[in-house]
């Protein structure tokens, strides 16, 4: 056993350090830690400097545009760029479908779609909850019925409801679970779609949440035909695509580097803020919180570490994974309470004035003017992607047996 | 030994719980938010005539009700029931309070005005550096003449936009953080030299900063004695917490109920998501934590003009904001997706009980001040 890196991954973060130094945006700095919503244009930003780099799709197979790092390797990668602060890459191109299509997909599927996810040309979006499929996601009712075409060609007719996609405004494209047979077992009859947004018969509308945002959206498909080459994986397996998926969606999840870089913008707020003439970050109940913290996420970054080290040795991401999910999201989810807490006062106005768009500047601090909003935002972390509850149920199930 | 409520206090809450329920849908509510005002003069003019609430906790000498802290707390937890935007606390809690607590001919002057609805207090007493430190003042009012001298920058003072006067602390005396040397003020809030830059609050409320630029304050503005003004603060903020409790426990009644109904409707995996154990527990628990806010609000209420003023009310906010965390929290949770929209109500009790959460002091703040008061 070995806690440090060796010369070679040191080496790799040099270069990855100067990397980031030298290629970030230099618009998008301070993004992140200001809580900023950010537009399609800022991602896209990003993601072109890396594609140009080949760094964009670290954790595929170099056949399809990897870079071919260790997992140690990806593991620098992520901590560096959190610690500096970059924008998070959405994760529906590079790390849903792109993976599923290059473990399920043709030769001419991924011919057809790889390209643009790396390349960062088209935007995807993922069609899995509906309003009546949430935590039970195989219960979901849109339905796709097979034709033939005038012309002689197969097609779907793809008709129901999609809910929280996520960032659909912008999507060209979409994954979707369909239910192509209603007369099985649940799991047994949908199927893995993908989707041009541009196709007649779909509606996009916004859902407003909390803190006023517009990341999610209602996706209504109306009488949408689809190609069947459009189908990933055989008709009825859509459900092993969208298990090994959520395993996927899994990793990262964690978030332990940004959530290292949130805990030290908490720190860095607390040594500003003032309480009874002396810093807040001498307040022995705020720094105990702090220390409760900084002691979890080391225990999360070492279970992630343990799980990273698994993986080399050729164990795939496992239900072990859940466990990352649950802390990791209940870190993250703590952090945004402490930073509303050290804002004091100031955690109560609205970024947004009256009617007419954003505050044009701060009303108090500038690290307060997005505190609650983003405390409101982030409880659905232990929702999405599986909420907490259900991973725990996997837990019960898959590791302990139960 | 007697919790029951007296006939008038019973009516009170009737006549209070079913004008909100008429009138004051969520709906009605969110036209207010949106409105640009942070609040309906209408819903206030009926109060004050349709209702004749505003004098709930005023002397029948002043033209009120002749109640005291319980109606004060039966009207807040109505208040926080229905998520009433309209200034209640800071005008008929505070504002009020400060005039029964200091009495006298201006008490005499301006009680019947906020009973009759004219008068709107809002409560300008934090700072940026303050925190919830009450004596932590930069804001000054220098003597000149018979009158005074107001300068400094108040922050989120909650109604300042739409108030008729400032209930303002400043320091009149002595360093930024000593008790003495601290005076209140009530003044019109269109004097010379006041400014403000207004907002919306994110529960749908509006808020100002105010600034005092040598604003000139006649001796008649001053509320109680010079420099002594801090234990008068501190009473009013008791019972000013003590009333936001009561608000609190209006709210997680609402958001225990509505998750509740909510999982017994939800269906996932073939039944209703409140079929799980692990959904009852949760539920369960967030009903204990109601109870306990309900019980401990009640206890703080009725020890407001006993010598364990100050350690009733810190207990009862620390535990209630504990509560407020845990049951807002599970509520989104429990709700899922929806939770976390704009569209439902539920959403909205969460956004409000996180501000109450931190009204007047956080959980830390009132454990501290606890065992400072009671723990040797």
């Amino acid at each position: 056993m070995d806690l440090n890196f060796s010369a070679e991954d040191v080496a790799f973060r040099d270069d990855v350090r100067a990397f980031i130094r030298d290629e970030y945006p230099v618009e998008l700095h301070g993004k992140i830690d200001e809580g900023e919503e950010l537009s399609k244009e800022d991602f896209l930003k990003w993601h072109r400097v890396l594609a140009k780099k080949g760094w964009i799709a670290p954790a595929w197979p170099t056949q399809y545009g990897g870079t071919g790092w260790t997992s140690v390797q990806r593991y620098i990668w992520s901590e560096e760029t959190a610690s500096a602060d970059a924008i998070r890459l959405m994760p529906f191109g590079l790390s849903m479908v792109g993976p599923v299509i290059y473990t399920f997909g043709t030769a001419e599927q991924k011919a057809a779609h790889l390209p643009g996810i790396l390349s960062g040309d088209v935007w995807w979006c993922q069609g899995y909850s509906e309003p009546g499929a949430g935590s039970d996601l195989a219960s979901l009712r849109t339905k796709a019925e097979r034709f033939t075409g005038e012309d002689g060609k197969e097609y779907y007719r793809v008709n129901g409801q999609k809910t929280w996609t996520t960032m659909a405004q912008h999507a060209d494209w979409g994954f979707f679970l369909v239910r192509t047979n209603a007369e099985v077992k649940a799991q047994e009859g949908i199927s893995f779609l993908l989707i041009d947004m541009k196709t007649p018969g779909i509606t996009v509308r916004p859902i407003i949440t909390l803190g006023g945002e517009h990341e999610v959206n209602e996706v209504w498909l109306e009488d949408v035909i689809v190609p069947v080459e459009n189908r990933i994986y055989e008709e009825n397996k859509g459900w092993t695509c969208a298990k090994f998926l959520l395993a996927h969606e899994r990793t990262g999840i964690a978030g332990v580097a940004a959530s290292k870089r949130g805990v030290e913008r908490i720190k860095s707020v607390a040594r500003a803020e003032q309480d009874g003439g002396q810093p807040l970050l001498k307040n022995p109940f705020f720094k105990r919180k702090i220390a409760e913290l900084e002691v979890d996420l080391a225990a999360l970054e070492f279970t992630e570490l343990r799980t990273l080290a698994g993986e080399s040795s050729g164990k795939g991401p496992g239900p072990e994974s859940s466990l990352l999910k649950i802390k990791g999201t209940e870190i993250q989810q703590r952090l945004t309470e402490l930073a509303l807490e050290a804002a004091g006062h100031y955690g109560a106005p609205y970024f947004r004035s009256f009617g007419e768009g954003d505050n044009e500047s701060a009303i108090g601090p500038d690290y307060s003017r997005r505190v609650a909003p983003t405390y409101f935002n982030m409880r659905k972390t232990s929702i999405y992607g599986g909420s907490n509850e259900i991973q725990r149920n996997i837990i019960a199930k898959m590791v302990l047996g139960l | 030994m007697d919790f029951n409520l007296t006939d008038e206090q019973t009516m009170l809450k009737d006549t209070v719980q079913r004008y909100l329920a008429d009138t004051y849908s969520f709906d009605t509510r969110m036209k207010a938010v949106h409105s640009g005002k942070g609040w309906n003069p209408a819903v206030w003019k009926a109060f004050a005539e349709e209702l004749g609430i505003l004098g709930a906790p005023f002397a029948e000498a002043h033209g009120g009700l002749g109640g005291g802290a319980v109606e004060n707390m039966i009207v807040m937890e109505e208040i926080g029931r229905a998520m009433v935007l309209e200034p209640y606390l800071s005008t008929v809690v505070i504002g009020g309070g400060a005039l029964k607590a200091v009495g006298g001919a201006i008490a005499d002057a301006v009680i019947p005005e906020i009973i009759a609805g004219n008068v709107i207090i809002a409560f300008a007493y934090a700072e940026p550096q303050g925190r919830y430190h009450l004596h932590d003042l930069v804001t000054s009012a220098r003597k000149e003449g018979a009158g005074w001298v107001l300068n400094g920058h108040k922050s989120v003072v909650t109604s300042a936009p739409y108030a008729t006067h400032l209930l303002v602390t400043a320091r009149t005396s002595g360093a930024q953080r000593d008790a003495g040397g601290i005076s209140l003020f009530l003044i019109p809030a269109s004097l010379a030299g006041i400014s403000r830059r207004d907002y919306a609050t994110v529960d749908g409320g509006a808020a100002s900063e105010v600034y005092f630029e040598n604003v000139v304050m006649g001796a008649e503005h001053l509320l109680g004695s010079v420099d002594a003004g801090l234990p008068v603060i501190e009473q009013i903020v008791d019972e000013a917490t003590a009333a936001v409790c009561a608000e609190a426990c209006g709210l997680l009644r609402v958001l225990q109920a509505t998750t509740l109904d909510y999982a017994r409707q939800r269906k996932q995996f073939g039944k209703a998501i409140g079929d799980f154990q692990v959904i009852q527990h949760r539920i369960v628990d967030m009903f204990l934590e109601v109870e306990q806010a309900v019980s401990i609000t009640l206890m703080a209420t009725l020890k407001l003009d006993t010598a364990d003023r100050s350690a009733a009310v810190s207990m009862a906010k620390a535990k209630v904001g504990k509560a407020a965390k845990f049951v807002g929290q599970n509520a989104v949770q429990i709700h899922g997706g929806i939770g976390i929209s704009n569209e439902l109500s539920v959403g909205h009790y969460f956004k409000r009980s996180t501000l109450v959460e931190a009204l007047f002091g956080s959980v830390d703040h009132h454990f501290d001040r606890y065992e400072r008061i009671a723990i040797d």
